[in-house]
């Protein structure tokens, strides 16, 4: 390199720097001279940013009743430099609260992220509207405080709580990560109100005023240039009829466990019940975070979704589904007849109740005969055909996995957990390789074992049946807004891997464990009705801690499927004694909108299950 | 006793009173930014203001050993220094602490540190290293990508801790590369590119090409190619387009409508390429290639926005060129900041008499919002004042950096000018809307140790190579 050409560049880098450092003084004149949109503060003026909330959007049930709404709630907000001394008793008897909560209110708004003197800060949050009225005619008694309008939800029907969700106040984390969020905000943080936030929120807007040093308001800045209306949150429709909902949840009073009901030509869930649950309106206004607090910590775990996060084991109901498999893979006919006396005896051994016998397919799931099953499940496993017990359960899973086990469904709430299909990775962990056979794994030909499912996908699984082999992803959301459309994935038709023509084998099973003659040995005969044709199949779902669970899952009518419900009852025994008549009750109320059985309906809504947990069978 | 007295005769006064003056301009604008009636004892500790005395006294502290250390350690152990302070990086990428989304501090007892402040300093010194071998020229491919790599990769592992506003600052090296041989059309090219990019987020894709393509034709026949190649060039690059237009018509080929402008262009650069190789004529390959590397880098522009940028980012640069108006998010930050600086008129409202900046209506007003403080206070003339002693500095260094006998310190000192640079211009320029807010200091300004320490550091360790720069002859 030249001299010269050193010279050069020491003088074009210089050039560079003052020309960068040129531009920046220029455009500093520009908005510290030159422009007068900023000249307002010369009057000692400041300007007020105030957010518009929108209107969080309402929640309908499937018939168009309201289940959630809005209400007005007021923040009250303070310029601490512009308050003057004041009756700190008085205050405090105006706004309804002790006057140590308006000392403490006072000591941690210095705390606030951003705090000023200068700026209008919440002092307290979500008074109700009764107590700012009264506070708004004495307002002008105390400067430098404000009432801010905010809304909050209201629940028209105290149900579904765990389904709708709650709104509460963003975390730090949400702020950081997503700019639409700030201090102060409200987000939906589970079920409907968190999966669909974005629909519900709107869009907040802002006002920009200019204040004087006094805190009065002199107008918009700029004529409101920079403003920005706010828009309003989007309406829901949901699948859920708001009735059925507070029937099964009614049913379930003292009681653990879950009732789901689906739609099976649509996927929309018509109930989705969790017990114990809670009044959802607990969960608003200034008690929330006790509330809160109270669920948190209560034994029985009210805020804990198990309609979709509980995993039980299927228990006999899973029958269906390993009938299914072995029409499907031609190792069992609806003839094939097996003999039972007492039980499965090979090996460590499989009991069962005492019924006739021989019987073929159809009457195995009638009776519920574990024996036979254990003959079609080791039959599956141990198929010459596929060479290997390993290859023998990889058939076997891929099956059950298109009954949409062992991964989540899709429905549109948050958390929603997948359950468990055992895989030979899994045994070959749990044993060693090569250590394990059908009969090590024989469990699972009753629904046991390392098998696990949430009351979701049981009602899912009852549902696809019902539809003879396909299912829709089950959801909650109807329409959005004014759009009917909702995501396509819940419209899309899951074949399961079984042909259509083996489910009228397993309905008609299905059909006489409810509807047989007396002393036909139909293990659900008490959720009979006359007038509909349910098809259902009961279940005990073995539980290490305690008492069995009741499980029993059905659809009704037989010919034209309008319902599909899963019911649990934790600790409860036998299906047949708790969950059958639940899911008979449910299914009437839907179909008829009647009851007429009210003896069958005092006998479950007089059972308290609880406390059964821990005792032994 | 002689060392002593030709350490203080050799050093360079200007520079050290410039550094004083800035340091405690800066202090007294935090002081005015923190500032309020309920703390006002200046050595109130619990106090941005308080914490920044002492982040102070050990800046003098490093400054004074700097001075007196052997000039040679920061030549012989440049790659020692690189070497730990990658280390650092890598282990503040993992055991390191979230600070505003990205992963950049590392805390030491009750201290945090930010090693990517130090990264700088360390960078630049192995590139001097490297680039200072009395036989290394900046003239083959290999030499560039070795220095390439020493400059870049600190920033690399930055920009995976998702700081992305002190990786962006290692882009100012290129300055460093101009001054030892980097050819200018390439700066240009890379001043182009960055452009271009901004242009493409504006204005659609297709205006782009078309506006390419008719830039590339112009330049082709100034520069003395043939009107009637150009001509047919044209005509095979419409001939393309109008097929593809009528097939996507006519056939429903599912065509993006971009594309349609794109494969043509395409298709016409690949032509010309080839005619250019063959007719060996150089102007045509240069012009060719240059419209291959603008097409390409226009139609990534979108890949780099919506995958490379996180939403933070995309806001800012959305918000800044206008796309987007978002008055409560960030676009928030960047009006109260003008507003301030804007109202503080020709001669500013007088210290501590600022209303926007005090009482928070401006965010990280004592960090990256420093200037706001200074804007508000001192109206243009203070702002004036500072940008002028920057610039002084700025100049000041490049002569010092200039006048080193070894190629050593002469590269250090462009280094630290290109850094130092590159914070003022962008720190500034964010805060009256120039350019995105990219949270980086303003130095000697903005609150906090690492970055006060490490443009200490800089400064002085060219001040003690400059004062030795006799003495390393003999
Ligand atoms: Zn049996």
């Amino acid at each position: 390199m030249s001299l010269k050409l050193q010279t050069d560049r020491h003088f074009v880098v210089s050039g560079i720097v003052v020309l960068v450092l040129l531009t920046i003084v220029i455009k500093l004149f520009y908005i510290q001279v030159i422009d007068s949109r900023y000249k307002f503060s010369a009057q000692n003026n400041v300007l007020r940013y105030v957010t518009q909330y929108p209107v969080r959007g309402l929640i309908y049930d499937r018939n168009g009743k309201l289940l959630v709404s809005n209400k007005v709630v007021y923040d009250l907000l303070v310029v601490k430099r512009l308050v003057k001394s004041f009756d700190t008793t008085e205050f405090a008897n105006l706004l309804d609260i002790s006057t140590d909560q308006v000392r403490e209110a006072f000591t941690s708004l210095k705390k606030q992220r951003g705090y000023s003197s200068r700026k209008a800060m919440v002092l307290l949050k979500q008074l109700p509207v009764d107590v700012c009225n009264r506070f708004r005619e004495q307002l002008f008694r105390y400067p430098g405080f404000e009432l801010q309008p905010r809304t909050v939800r209201k629940y028209e029907r105290h149900i579904a709580a765990h389904m709708l969700g709650y709104v509460g106040e963003v975390d730090e984390n949400t702020i950081n990560n997503n700019s639409y969020y700030q201090l102060g905000d409200y987000i939906g943080i589970s079920g409907l109100e968190k999966t669909y936030e974005k629909e519900l929120r709107g869009k907040k807007g802002v006002n920009i005023y200019m204040v004087d040093v006094h805190n009065r308001i002199k107008g918009p800045y700029e004529n409101g240039k920079f403003d920005s209306v706010a828009v309003e949150g989007k309406n829901l429709e949901t699948t859920i009829d708001a009735d059925l909902q507070e029937y099964g949840e009614k049913l379930m009073v003292n009681k653990i466990g879950s009732i789901v009901a689906i739609d099976p030509k649509t996927g929309e869930v018509l109930a989705m019940v969790t017990s114990p649950s809670y009044d959802p309106s607990l969960l608003v206004g200034r008690e929330r975070a006790q509330n809160f607090m109270q669920l948190q910590t209560d034994s029985l775990k009210p805020i804990f979704n198990r309609s979709i996060m509980a995993l039980y084991p299927p228990g006999s109901t899973f029958k269906v589904v390993n009938a299914l498999i072995g029409l499907q893979e031609g190792i069992v006919h609806p003839y094939t007849q097996y003999s039972c006396a007492g039980g499965y005896t090979v090996g460590r051994g499989v009991g069962c109740h005492i019924h006739r016998s021989p019987i073929n397919l159809t009457e195995a799931i009638e009776m519920s005969c574990n024996t036979y099953f254990c003959h079609v499940f080791r039959n599956i496993i141990d198929n010459p055909e596929y060479g290997s017990v390993e290859e023998g359960l990889n058939v076997w899973r891929k099956h059950v996995e298109s009954f949409g086990y062992g991964h989540k469904l899709g429905i549109d709430l948050p958390n929603e957990l997948g359950g468990i299909v055992p895989s030979t990775s899994f045994y070959d962990k749990y044993f060693r390789k090569g250590g394990w056979s059908s009969l090590t794994i024989i469990s699972l030909a009753i629904g046991q074992g390392e098998l696990s499912a949430t009351p979701l996908q049981m009602a899912n699984l009852v549902s696809t049946i019902a539809n003879r082999g396909y299912y829709l992803t089950p959801h909650i959301v109807k329409s959005i807004g004014d759009s009917l459309s909702i995501d396509e994935k819940f419209s899309q038709m899951h074949r399961t891997t079984i042909d259509s023509v083996w489910y009228n084998y397993v309905i008609e099973g299905m059909d006489m464990a409810v509807n047989c003659e007396p002393g036909g040995g139909g293990t659900a005969r008490i959720a009979a009705l006359p007038n509909i044709r349910i098809c259902g199949k009961t279940g005990t779902s073995q539980n290490p801690h305690g008492k069995d669970h009741s499980v029993f899952f059905a659809f009704a009518p037989k010919d034209d499927p309008k319902i599909a419900i899963s019911v649990y009852v934790e600790n409860a025994g036998f299906g047949a004694t708790w969950a059958a008549p639940i899911a008979s009750l449910m299914i009437e109320k839907y179909l008829t909108d009647s009851i007429s059985r009210p003896y069958l309906e005092n006998y479950i809504l007089q059972a308290n299950l609880l406390n059964r947990r821990g005792k032994t069978k | 006793m002689e060392r002593r007295s030709k350490l203080l005769s050799n050093l360079d006064w200007t520079t050290v009173f410039i550094y004083i003056l800035l340091v405690l301009m800066g202090w007294l604008n935090i002081y005015a930014a923190v500032y309020s009636d309920e703390h006002s004892s200046i050595f109130d500790f619990s106090q941005r203001y308080g914490k920044q005395l002492i982040w102070i006294g050990f800046a003098f502290l490093l400054a004074i050993i700097v001075l007196f250390s052997d000039a040679r350690i920061y030549s012989g152990f440049a790659y020692v220094f690189y070497i730990l302070i990658i280390l650092a990086l890598f282990a503040t990428l993992m055991f390191g602490k979230v600070v505003n989304a990205s992963k950049s501090w590392i805390q030491v007892g009750s201290f945090a540190i930010q090693p990517a402040e130090f990264a700088k300093i360390a960078t630049i010194l192995a590139l001097a290293k490297v680039m200072g071998r009395y036989n290394f020229k900046l003239n083959s491919f290999k030499s560039y990508v070795v220095a390439g790599f020493i400059a870049f990769f600190p920033a690399l592992i930055i920009l995976m801790q998702n700081d992305m506003g002190s990786a962006l600052v290692f882009g100012s090296l290129i300055i460093v590369f101009f001054r030892e041989g980097l050819p200018g059309w390439l700066l240009a090219f890379f001043a182009f590119l960055v452009m271009l990019f901004i242009f493409t987020l504006v204005f659609s894709t297709s205006a782009i090409m078309v506006t390419l393509l008719l830039l590339a034709g112009i330049v082709f026949v100034v520069i003395g190619g043939k009107l009637k190649a150009y001509a047919r060039l044209l005509g095979i690059v419409l001939g393309v387009g109008v097929v593809l237009y009528f097939g996507s018509q006519i056939f429903s080929w599912k065509i993006p409508f971009n594309y349609i402008f794109i494969i043509p262009i395409l298709v016409g650069i690949v032509a010309a390429l080839i005619k250019a190789i063959a007719s060996r004529s150089r102007i045509v390959f240069y012009s060719a290639l240059f419209l291959l590397v603008s097409v390409g880098l226009s139609l990534s522009t979108d890949y780099v926005f919506e995958h490379v940028l996180d939403v933070h980012h995309q806001k800012r640069i959305n918000d800044l060129l206008g796309i987007e108006s978002d008055p409560l998010g960030w676009g928030y930050n960047v009006n109260q900041s003008k507003i301030a600086i804007g109202s503080g008129g020709f001669l500013g409202k007088g210290y501590l008499q600022g209303t926007q900046t005090k009482f928070n209506f401006v965010p990280e007003q004592s960090t990256d919002f420093i200037f706001c403080t200074v804007g508000e206070e001192w109206g243009f003339i203070g702002s004036f004042v500072v940008i002028l002693l920057f610039a002084i500095l700025l100049l000041r260094l490049l002569k010092i950096a200039e006048r080193q006998r070894e190629t050593f310190s002469r590269i250090y000192g462009y280094g630290v000018v290109s850094i130092m640079f590159f914070h003022v211009a962008i720190n500034i320029g964010m805060t009256i809307g120039l350019v995105p807010v990219i949270g980086i200091p303003l130095p000697f300004f903005s609150y906090g140790g690492s970055s006060l320490w490490s443009f200490t550091l800089m400064v002085f360790i060219l001040l003690k190579l400059d004062s030795d720069r006799y003495g390393a002859l003999g």
